[in-house]
Order: structure tokens, then sequence, then C-alpha cells
């Protein structure tokens, strides 16, 4: 009996795939390789090094954005959630952040600082901490006030009931939030990538479209598609790490 | 202060009142505990029976007037009360023996020594084998033994609970009451113990305090004492029980909207 | 919060960061950040000139196009997924990677596919929102109440009525709420659609304003959606609180 989730999703895995390769062959457009020719170009860029030159420039501003999000995120979602001051100075703006295209600013923050690191890492900080914050202070403030009270009951510090209590109990949903926030964050390094610098795997993406390679193209993409999931599913297996007790069975998002 | 009274009484409120705003909570409230017995806050809702427990827990603080634990004064929570919480206040992210532990995590005891308290505390309530289970796994009863162990493994004098089995089912309640009885032999602590449930009250105390709302006084102390000697089972059909049961409620009734 | 004793309202801090704004693009500090009042005006220029309007009907047409698809297509989907056991076994890993995967990403093969047109954008718009709102929707399903659904047939109703007049409204704000987050992703998704194809829409004032430097229209137009999107998920989320009243009591 527990092999039929496995099945499952070998089934419904091959049965995209083998979608995608029948619709390949049927002549809709040239443009469009099945799945072994985009596989077969994956192998080839893998084998030549290309896909890993093109990964070390766009997983370091990437990463390195993530993680400053991360850690500022939480921190001004910890201080939002905590104080009433704070929270009504600074959270109206994440507010809008989180609401609106954050994308549109990116032509302008390539315009200002240029195509290097630091841009990047901007970019990717812009679209990921505005969910990081907002999920954390919503968390924090609406930590329920019988555990925190225990927590006084108890004698705990101020310092202990942050962190023991407050932010386990925001745990949830500040990881919800990490996750939301590294989608866009991956979508922001590529944005950029695509638009303007000519970098990263994005250069690999627009190069391969523009010379009509397109199962290069398609194996670039589906490169950091599967980038991405791995690294989500990664950030989960963290989470259940850490806080065992929260996996109490099926949540999304 | 009179040294006898000292040796006798636990808790003593003196003349404590607690305003919300324009609302008077409690009313220049007056009511000693005596130690080594477990004393019941019974009233009907609104009666500012869980304020006043706060207030002695220094959860909150009074707004005039003053609570004395053991010759002290007391604002703020200390190491000589521990609370019992009506809704466990247990963390979802932590085993149970964590759980227990917390309180003694807390004062800085190391692992070692408070994994092995807790551990007595947790086969003392009766949930050994549970050590690394989940809140979430434990039903509504073991949850609330998780509380009560955590409260006894910090040792401290007075016992504080906030209808601590109104959240479980009659069954579990009524094994909970028993329970209560022989721990209050055992532990010799002082026990503080918030009610609405009449028959619950005049079951496990040694004394009760009713208190009637608006305003919020302590209307008389009733102390049951003819069978404290029986057995758990009888005790239920003993005619003095019966007939203290009877008595506050028709002293109660006219409160009940 | 409160100021001498008055609540000061929710987003109100945004006015203090207005006139930091007003004063740091007053002193010319950077050639890209213009004052406030100045892409105002710069805003009320352009507002009746044809390529503005053309972009917003542009953008519009694509926007509503695009959530149009998700939900007709999303919401029965979701529906079918929280019912049936194995078209979820099926679909749900998907739906889930491609609900935080970077879609973006896609949208060169949407551009080699469709073309460089509208096509494309109203597309990608509906990809950006249809898996949020086919989560939402198996959700509002899956937590029906038991209950429910046996007060239905013991009161014999057939399953048109039950449909119609139970689970809909059941699920209903679940549902709803996924449609404001999905209507949020094709914000995002148009535009992002408009940026890499940009020859539609805002996507092409944004390369004209960007290309030669008019900062204060290329703010102006910011500002323009930054508001619309936000007054718009403002009204969705202000449907959704009119059906949420029963929403925590079901």
């Amino acid at each position: 009996m527990n092999h039929r989730p496995l099945y499952l999703k070998i089934l419904s895995a091959s049965l995209l795939f083998g979608a995608w390769e029948i619709s390949g062959r049927i002549p809709v457009s040239f443009a469009f390789p099945t799945f072994v020719e985009s596989m077969s170009a994956l192998f080839v860029i893998i084998k030549d090094g290309s896909i890993f030159v093109a990964y070390m420039d766009t997983l370091q501003p990437l990463f390195l954005g993530i993680f400053i999000s991360a850690i500022l995120g939480i921190g001004i979602g910890l201080w939002v959630g905590l104080s009433e001051k704070f929270n009504w100075l600074v959270s109206p703006i994440f507010i809008v952040m989180q609401a609106a295209p954050l994308a549109a600013l990116i032509p302008l923050l390539i315009m200002v600082y240029g195509v290097d690191l630091t841009s990047k890492v901007f970019v990717v900080c812009i679209m990921a901490m505005p969910v990081i914050v907002l999920n954390t202070g919503n968390a924090v403030r609406n930590t329920p006030f019988s555990i925190k009270e225990m927590g006084q009951a108890f004698l705990g510090s101020k310092k202990d009931i942050i962190f023991k209590i407050i932010l386990p109990s925001s745990s949830p949903i500040i990881f919800a939030g990490l996750r939301l926030g590294v989608s866009a964050g991956f979508i922001g390094a590529i944005l950029a990538e695509l638009k303007i610098t000519p970098t990263g795997i994005g250069d690999i993406i627009s190069y391969s479209r523009s010379v009509g390679d397109y199962p290069t193209m398609y194996a670039a993409i589906f490169s950091i598609i599967l980038l991405a999931v791995f690294f989500l599913n990664f950030l989960e297996r963290i989470e259940n790490y850490l806080f065992k007790g929260n996996n109490k069975g099926y949540i999304s998002d | 202060m009179n040294d006898s009274i000292t040796n006798n009484i636990a808790v003593s409120v003196k003349n404590v009142s607690k305003n919300y705003g324009e609302t008077e909570a409690l009313k220049d409230m007056s009511l000693d505990f005596p130690k080594g017995q477990l004393t019941s806050l019974l009233g009907p809702s609104g009666c500012g029976k869980t304020t006043l427990l706060k207030i002695i827990a220094g959860l909150l603080p009074a707004t005039s007037g003053e609570v004395i634990v053991n010759g002290v004064k007391v604002t703020t929570p200390g190491p000589d009360r521990a609370f019992v919480f009506q809704d466990f206040a247990l963390m979802p992210w932590a085993s149970v023996i964590r759980n227990v532990a917390f309180g003694l995590e807390l004062r800085g005891v190391n692992k070692t020594e408070r994994e092995s308290i807790a551990h007595k505390y947790i086969g003392d309530v009766g949930l050994k084998g549970f050590e690394h289970s989940y809140p979430h796994e434990l039903s509504g009863g073991m949850r609330q033994r998780v509380g009560l162990a955590r409260a006894l493994a910090v040792n401290a004098d007075v016992l504080l609970m906030d209808e601590p089995f109104s959240a479980v089912d009659e069954q579990t309640r009524r094994k909970f009451q028993e329970d209560l009885l022989n721990l209050v032999k055992v532990e010799k602590k002082t026990f503080i113990f918030v009610t609405h449930s009449i028959e619950e009250a005049v079951y496990v105390s040694d004394q009760i305090a009713i208190l009637l709302p608006r305003p919020s006084r302590v209307s008389e102390i009733i102390k049951p004492s003819g069978f404290k000697h029986k057995d758990a089972d009888s005790i239920r059909k003993d005619s003095e029980y019966l007939d203290i049961v009877d008595r506050i409620w028709k002293s109660l009734r006219t409160y009940v909207q | 919060m409160k100021l001498f004793g008055y609540k000061l309202p929710g987003m109100s801090s945004l006015l203090i960061w207005g006139a930091l704004w007003e004063i740091v693009g007053r002193s010319k500090i950077t050639y890209f950040l213009p004052s406030v009042t100045e892409i105002f005006n710069t805003f009320l220029e352009i507002l009746p000139t044809e390529a503005f309007i053309q972009a917003v009907s542009e953008t519009g047409y694509a926007l509503m196009s695009g959530l149009f698809f998700a939900t007709f297509i999303g919401i029965p989907l979701g529906i079918l997924m929280g019912k049936n056991r194995i078209v979820d076994e099926i679909l749900l890993p998907w739906v889930n990677i491609f609900l935080s995967a970077p879609l973006t990403a896609l949208v060169p093969v949407l551009m080699v596919l469709f073309g460089f047109g509208m096509k494309s954008i109203i597309i990608t718009t509906t990809l950006f929102a249809i898996w949020i709102i086919m989560l939402n929707a198996r959700a509002g399903v899956l937590q029906i109440n038991r209950s429910l659904v046996d007060m239905a047939s013991s009161f014999g109703a057939k399953p048109w009525d039950a449909f119609f007049k139970i689970y809909f409204w059941a699920a209903l704000p679940e549902i709803l709420g996924g449609v404001r987050i999905g209507f949020i992703r094709a914000v995002k998704g148009v535009i992002i659609g408009q940026l890499l194809i940009s020859v539609v829409g805002f996507g092409a004032l944004f390369e004209i304003y960007s290309s030669n430097f008019l900062m204060s229209h290329f703010w102006a137009v910011i500002f323009v959606l930054f508001t619309l999107a936000f007054i718009l998920s403002e009204f969705l989320a202000f449907l959704e609180r009119k059906v949420s009243y029963y929403a925590s009591n079901r």
C-alpha cells in the first residue's frame, strides 16, 4: 500500500513527459522540440560545463539575495510583530510592495546600478523580502496569548519568550513566507538575466533562443525549474527537521 | 504581621481591587489560603475568580491592595507559584518531555537534570511512555496531565489551577478529580483551584470560597470536613457532600442568567 | 498606533514616506528619483495621451482575459481535484511545482511558440494565476463539512441543487480567496510578460521611457500600476470579506 504514492508520482511524471515527447513530434511548431531532444541538449551542456559556468553567475546573487532577505526579512518581521509603532511605520510599505508588480522596477534598478552582482542581489531582495516580512509580522502578532502567558508564568525572560515561544510558534507561517519569498527571488533573478544582462542561465536561454537552438533553450529552462523545486523541497525538509511537531499532515502554503 | 498567622497561611490577599477602565472586576477583596490545603474559588461567570487567580500568580497587576505569599509581598510571577492553564498552553512544536521540563529550562537548569526531573513527574501523572510524543498526538485529558506535570516539576509551594478540568470530557474529569485528591495528600503544597462546578469544588476542596459578582466579593467560606477520610467513590454519595452541594446551588441560583 | 490619544488610520505612515520622497526628490540627490509632485504633474500630462490610454487598455485586456481563463479553467479543475482522489494524486504534485516555480523562465517558451504578442501575454497571465486558484478551489471543496453533505442527502437534494445551493457557497470563501491571490499573481504575470515581450502595453512604454531616461514618466507609470493593482486587490478583499462572515464558522 505504501508504494501507491510513488507509483502515482512516477505515473504523473511520465504522463507529463510523455505528453511533451508526443507534442514535440507533432509538427505544430519547429520551435517545440521533444522531451528526448531537450534532455539530450541538457546532457550536452552538462558535459561541456557551460551550464555550471552559467549557474555560477546566476546562483551567487540568487543565494546571497535569498540569505539576506531571510535574515533581514525575519528580523524586520519580528520587530513589526512585536512593536505596534514600528508596525504602523513600516508595514504599509511592504503591503504595497506585496500587492504591486515589483517586476516593473527591475529595469529601473538595472539602469541605476548596472549589471553587476550588487544589482542582482538587490533585485532578489526586493522581490523576496515583502512576503517574508509580512508573514513573519502577522505570525508573531498573532501568537496565541495563552502560550505567551505560560512563558511569563514560568518566569521566562523577554528573550526567552521571543526565541523559545514566539518564533517557534510562528515558524509554520514564517516558513510559508520563506517559500514564497524564495520563488519570488528566483523570478527576480531570472527576470534580471533575461531582460538585459548577458550572464548566467538567463543568457543561455536568451542566446539559444536567438540562434534557434530550441532544445538547449528548453533544457536550460527545465534545469532552472528543477533547481527551484529542489531548493523549495530542501526548505521544507529543514522546517521538518527543526520543528518536527509542526508537521501535522498536509498543509499547502 | 502575626507570626502564627504566617505559619499557617500560604497566600494572603488583602483588599485587592482590579479595574478595567470603568469596570470593577474585583472590589476590595480579602481572603486567606491555608498552607497545605486545597482552596477553591467557586462562582458564576463574571465573579472575578480567574482574575483573582492571575493576580495571585503575578500575571495581572492589581489596581490596589496586595498579595502576600509566604510572608513576602508579590507583584510578578515567581518560583514560589506555578500555574496550570485552562487551555493547557502546551507548545505544539515540542515533545512532552520538553514541555514538562520547560519551567526548569527557563530557570537555567541543565538538560540532564531537568529531563530526569521531568521523567519522574511524567510518570507521576500517568503518562509514562509518552515522553517523546507531541501534543497533537495526545487526547485532551493527556494534554492537561502534561500541563500539570510541568507545574509540579518546578516544585513551587503554591499551585494555581485555572479551571483545569473544564476542557476535558466528563469521565476524564471525574478521574482527574479523584487523582487531585491524592495529589493534595501526597505533595503537601498549597492548591488554589478555580472552578465553576459546584460538585467539583465540594469534592476536592478543603475550603471553598464562594465568590459572587457585581460587585465581586467573597460571600461565604465553607469547609467540608465530614467525608474527607472516605474513599473516592463513597464521597459522591455522602450525605454531607450532597447537602453542601445543594446549599451552594440554592444560594448561587439567583446569579445564573 | 495612537498619537495624542487618537488612533491613526492603517496606512497613514505612507504620508510620512511620501513626504520623505518629496524632500529627496527636490534636493536632487539622484537623477533617478524625481519629487512626488513632479511625478504627479507628469502623470497628469501623460494621462490623456494616446500611448498611455492604449497601454492601459492593452494591459487591462490581457489581465482580464488571463484572469478569465485562469478562473474558468482553474476553479473546475480545482473542484475536480477536491472530489476525486486519483485526479488529485496525479495533478497535485504538478500544481505545487508550478505554483512556486519561477514561471518567468517559461515566458521565452511562450514567445517562441506563440509569438511576440498579446497571445503570449494572455497565456503568461493565465499561467501565473491558475495554480493558486486551483489549489484554493480544491481546499474549499476538501473542507466542506461532512455534516452538510449528509444533511443535503437526508433532505433528498438532487445533485444539481446540492451543488449550487450548498457546496458552492460552502467552498466560496476559499475560492474567492484564491481568486484574489490569483489576481495579484495575474498582475505580476501581465507585467512580467510585457517586460519580456515589450512591444505591447506598459512593457513598450517602459522601454521607451527607460531608454530615453524619462524618469518622471517612468515613475508616473509605475505609480499608476502600483495604485491600480492595490485598489483592485483591496476591492477583491472587500468582496471576500462580504462572504467570509460565515467562513470561520463553517
